[in-house]
């Protein structure tokens, strides 16, 4: 189906050419006071509307604003010889809002089969560029900020005049940013070359990354040589930003992914890499996770709706826990019978993952969704356009005290001497008095557990579905076996080392198809590293290297 | 009582063990040739059930039951119930070329509601074309294709993309210039950028990225034609890195109602989408169906809140309930004389008159643009005035070339000089 | 330890061997002519023998060799695509756009043949692409590996390198193989149209003559003194090179043979089944293969067989009985069955005989490795 079937999954951006300022714009002032008693008649009629229209640009009054709305809605019908607006309940208001109501005093509603005033479809740019003039003095920041974004694309150089006393009246920091960098972008197209050049200066000091296209065309084509030398020096500025600003993504990103990868292979690294239990089921410990995460939520919407946003909180612990008891339930019902022969462990956690993700399915269907607390929504903006996402730093955060709890228990604590000691020598553990059967269960579930935690900070940025699993195992294998099996600190350079490597390679690569040829890049270099060191980057030395 | 036939034949073969079983099947072959003209009417419903476009086609085969349910309800076809053979191709495109072999040849069936990717289909297309069956596929597609086994109910490329692409462009849609299309780029290819990323890709950062940058200057949109679950990582990236839809639109056209149901929906208010159908129109056809659906949803277990329809369960109901119409009509479940009664067919739906074209396989219906709601659904932002005919050859890259399936008609043809070349004699 | 079968059993082998021929070569394909069997299950077993062949290599790399390799399937899908672009081409003409290359092409915009389809005109050179290639392959990427000591797990995460990227390059159009949709509609196949049940019974006789063939050939190799070292390097490789062996060329010749023997089981599946796409040729139906054989029996030439024609049997049969339920059923059935019987579907065949002859053995007479000889990491 769709295009995009045909061409594995595709994604097109397609630039539309800035939009123009209305077409009489500045050169059509309005009569001086305009006539509000044939309004509604002028507006009605497609010949008058746009003079119409234009004339209320002259009036500075909240119940324009409303009307245009209403006009570019749909919503706006005569009543007698009054403007009126369909309100969500049926009924008509007027301008400020009242209730229309008729002789009787009964709510009036549009007539059986009259329709809205119709709006010329070329006159919709100019109503939403006036709606845009009225917005920059409105109450909501990010209205504000976003009309003031669209008044600087305009190059409609009669904003700049709306614009400046805005800024005049604004007192919000980042609102004055945008609305400083619109009005020198509206001022590059300025026919007076002195001002040209000190907007280009600005853009320059700014950064500014939405003037940079403009500010190239001026620094190529403007024929007056000051402001061609400023709009280069410009150019040259926001563009080595922008190099510094890309690469600090880059990296940021690699980090990231780097996290992503080892919150989802560390409970493997202890499943696999420790115990060698191929546990083809660890995707579906992360599903466990998920869909923790997710009940949770579904649980705090019913009962909690006030607190929602905590619900993660609780999730998180729980999800170690649900996939924690499932595991230990495994465990002791099925693999310890399979010691020793681990490729029936193989096919019996296949068998099982295969009964999870249909029961996922069934119980929960495929529609499920994990919404992120309010908190970390959106993100910081650590330099200009450039915002690292609450969700991502997280995943970064959890990972690593993750490992680092695991590290922790496993080389620091008598319990993790024990883990250590079994998995080295079994029978001579044993013989020592450890109970190895309680290990093994309390290690296989430990190694669940930390997959389920996984899944429960993937959901943050990751799709909830029964599927959930088969993307990630193929990446979690990879992982643990090129460190080096059994070895934590080898995960740790594998994930972050395919993470940055992969996310500085995607966008050095040119094409259509950068996010594919990256990951065959980074298969490649596993395959090229496999033969440079054929067991991982941490070999296990002495005689357990003999097994793997 | 052929289909438990059937089941308890291959239950009873699994038992006797694997040559027992080719033996059984092939045994009871016959008696179903026999019971085929007094049981109940066999079709087949072949959507994915498990694997990773269950997520989709899952509610499209309740869609169908519950169509079905209403049609056996109303006392069946010609006299006869309809029974649905369900089948499970797991999202493997092999085994959609398996299961429907077994469908066409083994079951007999008098029709097939199916598929949901392209790949699926163009894997069954040539058992429906050598057995001469009869698939309905519900979904919009790429288009190039148009034949003779097939009736296509979703969207040809003139039905979605094609007025998306100039909504995005028109004053209302925030942009202003038109037109723009596969081949004829009245857009200069520097102002078009694509990515593409493989399936179940996670981690959109990088593009998020490059969108970000590309859309500096306030001046872009983003066409997503992403297929099942990589929209989520898509969109939650999209959503946590600031791009908004007041600055830079997202259009989707792979991405409905219950696509949405999986997402944290606040962030992607004003997103837009373009379909034929919204579950949020209020006309009363739609109330009813949304209605009656959410009833067979309750009683099938499927949780409320996941009881939504979209545009290809519109069409998948639509096409069980055109096929029943042409049956009565053709008095036979031929599928020839069928294809012949559903040409210009039409049945009431929730958007209105809903036609097959007299002569091309595919249906006539409006366009909607729609943006993201904060309650998970979609409001309508601009529609088609009236309705949109199927093109299943582009008119933009292929302007003399139709297709034609009735009377004295060939399938694809291409005009010269004012007369039709068929291709299908082009080629011998 | 492995299946250095008794000379007892050897006779009892072929003896059901050649049952299962007759049976699969003549009594079915006779059945189908004459009506009793229909052609959708003449066909559908086809498909089932087709890929018990793919078993079989697996089963000599992994089960015998102790090689895990998740590559097989690109192996098999060399084996489809060669003789599907064959295929592909004897169809020209015949497309919906009715031009002189295959219809894919031209909606990817292409319209001149690139040069490395045109030699798969040819029927002969499609017929060696899809067995020499995978064969040629194989030994390129064991000559690169083995000799460096990569082995177990180290092996199988670099196969499954391998093949994760040539999914991902398969999906690309500008691969010119078809992208997703991979390639399909095949119309004949040596002039024979595949819409005609006698082709595809023909075909279906030639892979069931084919699997006997795989079979004999990989049982008299297991048997061979080769296929000793074999078994000698799954269970102990080092002791193997202590004694003076190449490991690497034995290594390197049974990865090539059990490539050849998957690109065949590609080259007779693509016409039976109609279809090959990029989804047969990732890491996921690299492990499937795994599963048939784990399931069956690791290490005995039946239990691939078994393993491959019962599950891909199971799941044909599980999809249309229980459509919502049955990854459940197939699940769970992997879970107990292997709990129960260790050495599968074999193991479990052997129980039930030596359940009814009284008697309380059941590990030695296929000569089945108990895998607890297998040490620390078995990948």
């Amino acid at each position: 189906m769709a295009l995009g079937k045909a061409v594995v999954v595709s994604l097109a951006l397609l630039v539309l050419p800035a939009i123009p300022g209305p077409a009489a714009a500045g050169s059509a002032p309005g009569p001086g006071i305009p006539d509000l008693s044939s309004l509604p008649a002028r507006l009605e009629a497609p010949v008058t509307q746009e003079a119409a229209i234009l004339a209320l640009r002259e009036i500075s009054d909240p119940s324009v604003g409303i009307l245009l709305r209403a006009l570019k809605d749909g919503a706006l019908y005569r009543w007698k010889a009054r403007l009126t607006v369909l309100a969500d309940d049926g009924t008509l208001k007027d301008l400020a809002g009242q209730p229309i109501v008729d002789d009787r005093g009964q709510p009036v509603s549009p007539a059986e089969g009259q329709e809205a005033i119709a709006l010329e479809e070329r006159l919709f740019g100019l109503v939403q560029n006036l709606l845009d003039r009225l917005e920059v003095f409105g109450a909501e920041r990010e209205a504000r900020q976003s009309a003031a974004f669209k008044l600087g694309n305009s190059r409609d150089l009669s904003a700049i005049p709306v614009l400046a006393k805005a800024l005049d009246r604004e007192t919000d920091r980042r609102v004055r940013g945008v609305m400083q960098e619109a009005l020198n972008r509206l001022s590059l197209s300025s026919p007076d070359a002195p001002a040209r050049a000190r907007a280009a200066q600005f853009l320059g000091q700014a950064w500014s990354e939405s003037g940079l296209a403009q500010l190239r065309v001026v620094a190529a084509q403007d024929g007056d040589a000051e402001v061609k030398r400023a709009a280069q020096a410009a150019v040259r500025r926001v563009e080595v930003f922008l190099t510094w600003r890309n690469l600090t993504g880059y990296l940021f990103n690699g980090v990231s992914l780097g996290a992503v990868l080892l919150i989802m292979s560390l409970g493997l690294a202890v499943t696999f890499g420790l115990m060698g239990i191929i546990n083809m089921a660890h995707g579906e410990m992360l599903m466990l996770g998920s869909y923790t995460a997710y009940v949770v939520q579904e649980i705090f919407a019913a009962r909690f709706t006030a607190h929602q946003d905590y619900f993660f909180f609780v999730a998180l612990p729980l999800s170690f826990l649900v996939a924690g008891v499932v595991g230990l339930a495994i465990e002791s019902g099925i693999i310890r019978f399979l010691y020793g022969r681990p490729l029936e462990t193989l096919i019996v956690t296949w068998g099982i993952g295969m009964i999870f993700q249909q029961s996922a399915r069934l119980y929960f269907g495929d529609q499920t969704s994990v919404n992120s607390p309010s908190w970390f929504r959106g993100g910081v903006e650590v330099m200009r356009g450039l915002i690292f996402p609450w969700s991502r730093i997280f995943i970064v955060g959890l990972s690593l005290l993750a490992l680092a709890a695991l590290y922790l228990l496993l080389q620091r604590s008598y319990a993790g001497l024990r883990v250590r000691a079994v998995m080295q020598n079994r029978g001579m553990a044993s013989c020592l008095g450890v109970s190895t059967r309680r290990i093994d269960a309390l290690t296989f579930a430990l190694g669940t557990a930390l997959a389920g935690v996984a899944g429960c900070a993937l959901a943050l940025i990751g799709t909830v579905d029964p599927e959930v699993g088969k993307t990630y195992i193929v990446d979690a294998f990879m992982v643990v076996v090129l460190g080096g099996v059994g070895k934590l600190l080898g995960a740790v350079v594998a994930s972050f080392g395919i993470g940055l490597s992969n996310k500085i390679l995607e966008p050095s690569i040119g094409g259509t198809a950068a996010a594919i040829y990256a990951k065959v890049a980074i298969l490649a270099l596993v395959i090229w590293f496999l033969q440079w060191r054929p067991t991982g980057f941490f070999p296990a030395k002495g005689r357990a290297a003999e097994g793997a | 009582m052929t289909q438990g036939h059937t089941r308890r034949d291959f239950l009873k073969a699994s038992a006797l063990g694997i040559a027992g079983a080719g033996i059984a099947g092939g045994l009871s072959f016959p008696a179903i040739l026999r019971a085929q003209e007094k049981g109940p009417i066999k079709v087949g419903i072949l959507h994915s059930l498990s694997g990773t476009m269950a997520i989709s086609e899952a509610p499209i085969k309740e869609i169908v039951l519950m169509a079905i349910d209403e049609i056996n309800k109303a006392g069946g076809v010609l006299g006869r119930k309809v029974a649905p053979m369900v089948e499970d191709p797991a999202s493997n495109w092999d085994l959609f070329a398996e299961k429907s072999k077994k469908l066409l040849l083994q079951d007999k069936v008098a029709a097939v509601f199916g598929c949901w990717t392209s790949v699926s289909r163009k894997s069954v297309l040539p058992v429906f074309e050598k057995n001469n069956g009869l698939l309905f596929y519900p979904v919009q597609y790429e288009g190039e294709e148009c034949s003779k086994n097939v009736i296509y109910t979703g969207a040809t490329i003139n039905q979605q993309a094609t007025p998306a692409i100039d909504y995005l462009m028109s004053p209302e849609g925030g942009g202003k210039r038109k037109f723009y299309l596969t081949k004829v780029k009245k857009v200069p290819e520097s102002a078009i950028a694509e990515e593409y990323t493989p399936f179940h890709h996670q981690d959109y950062q990088t593009v998020v990225g490059k969108i970000k940058s590309f859309s500096a200057a306030g001046d872009a949109a983003v066409i997503n034609t992403i297929n099942g679950d990589s929209n989520v990582p898509f969109f939650k990236e999209l959503a946590n890195q600031g791009v908004t839809a007041d600055r830079t639109p997202t259009m989707s056209f792979s991405f409905a109602e219950v696509e949405l149901q999986t997402l944290d929906v606040k962030p992607l208010v004003g997103h837009l989408a373009s379909w034929n159908y919204f579950m949020s129109l209020k006309t009363p056809e739609n109330l009813k169906w949304v209605k009656a659906y959410k009833e067979w949803a309750k009683q099938r277990g499927i949780p409320d809140k996941q009881a939504v329809t979209d545009d290809p369960m519109m069409h998948a109901y639509l096409h069980v309930k055109l096929w029943a119409k042409a049956v009565s009509k053709a008095e036979s479940t031929d599928v020839d004389r069928v294809l012949k009664a559903l040409e210009g067919l039409d049945v009431p739906s929730p958007v209105g008159k809903y036609k097959v074209d007299e002569q091309n396989h595919h249906t006539w219906k409006p366009v909607y643009i729609g943006k993201i709601r904060a309650d998970g659904q979609f409001e309508v932002a601009w529609k088609t005035k009236g309705w949109v005919r199927p093109e299943p050859w582009s008119t933009v890259t292929y302007p003399s070339r139709g297709c034609d399936w009735s009377k004295g008609g060939k399938g694809t043809y291409d005009t010269v000089g004012g007369k039709r070349v068929w291709l299908s004699e082009k080629q011998s | 330890m492995g299946p250095t079968l008794g000379r007892r059993s050897w006779d009892a082998h072929l003896l059901w061997l050649a049952l299962f021929g007759i049976v699969f070569i003549v009594v079915l394909p006779l059945a189908n002519a004459l009506g009793f069997l229909s052609d959708y299950y003449l066909n559908l077993f086809g498909k089932y023998l087709s890929l018990a062949i793919l078993a079989l290599g697996m089963d000599l790399i992994w089960g015998y060799t102790g090689i895990l390799s998740l590559g097989q399937a690109i192996f098999f899908g060399i084996g489809a695509y060669s003789i599907g672009m064959h295929m592909m081409l004897e169809g020209t003409g015949q497309g919906v756009y009715g031009e002189p290359v295959p219809d894919f092409m031209i909606w990817n915009q292409v319209y001149q043949l690139p040069l490395f389809w045109k030699p798969y005109t040819s029927f002969v050179f499609a017929l060696g692409s899809s067995v020499v290639l995978p064969a040629a392959l194989a030994a390129l990427v064991g000559f690169l590996t083995f000799r460096r000591r990569l082995r177990g797990t180290y092996f199988a995460i670099l196969t499954q390198a391998i093949a994760f990227a040539v999914w991902l390059m398969l999906n690309r159009n500008e691969m010119k193989l078809g992208g997703t949709n991979g390639l399909t509609d095949f119309k004949s196949i040596l002039g024979f149209s595949l819409g005609q049940p006698a082709t595809l019974r023909a075909l279906y006789i030639f892979t069931a003559a084919a699997l006997v063939g795989a079979f004999l050939v990989s049982r008299w190799l297991v048997r061979s003194k080769t296929g000793l070292v074999l078994q000698a390097i799954r269970d102990n490789e080092r002791r193997l090179e202590f004694l003076g062996y190449n490991v690497a060329s034995y290594k390197i010749f049974v990865f090539s043979v059990s490539a050849a023997l998957a690109g065949l089981a590609g080259l007779l599946y693509a016409p039976q089944v109609g279809i090959i796409t990029p989804s047969q040729v990732g890491v996921l139906p690299s492990l499937e293969i795994v599963i048939w054989v784990a399931f069956g029996g690791r290490g005995t030439l039946w239990g691939a067989l078994l393993g491959a024609i019962s599950i891909n049997w199971l799941r044909s049969v599980l999809t249309a009985t229980y459509p919502s339920l049955w990854p459940i059923i197939l699940g769970g059935l992997f879970v107990t069955v292997i709990l129960f019987f260790p050495q599968g579907l074999v193991g479990l065949g052997n129980k039930l005989r030596s359940l009814g002859k009284g008697r309380r053995i059941f590990l030695t007479t296929l000569g089945v490795a108990p895998a607890s000889k297998v040490e620390g990491h078995p990948l």
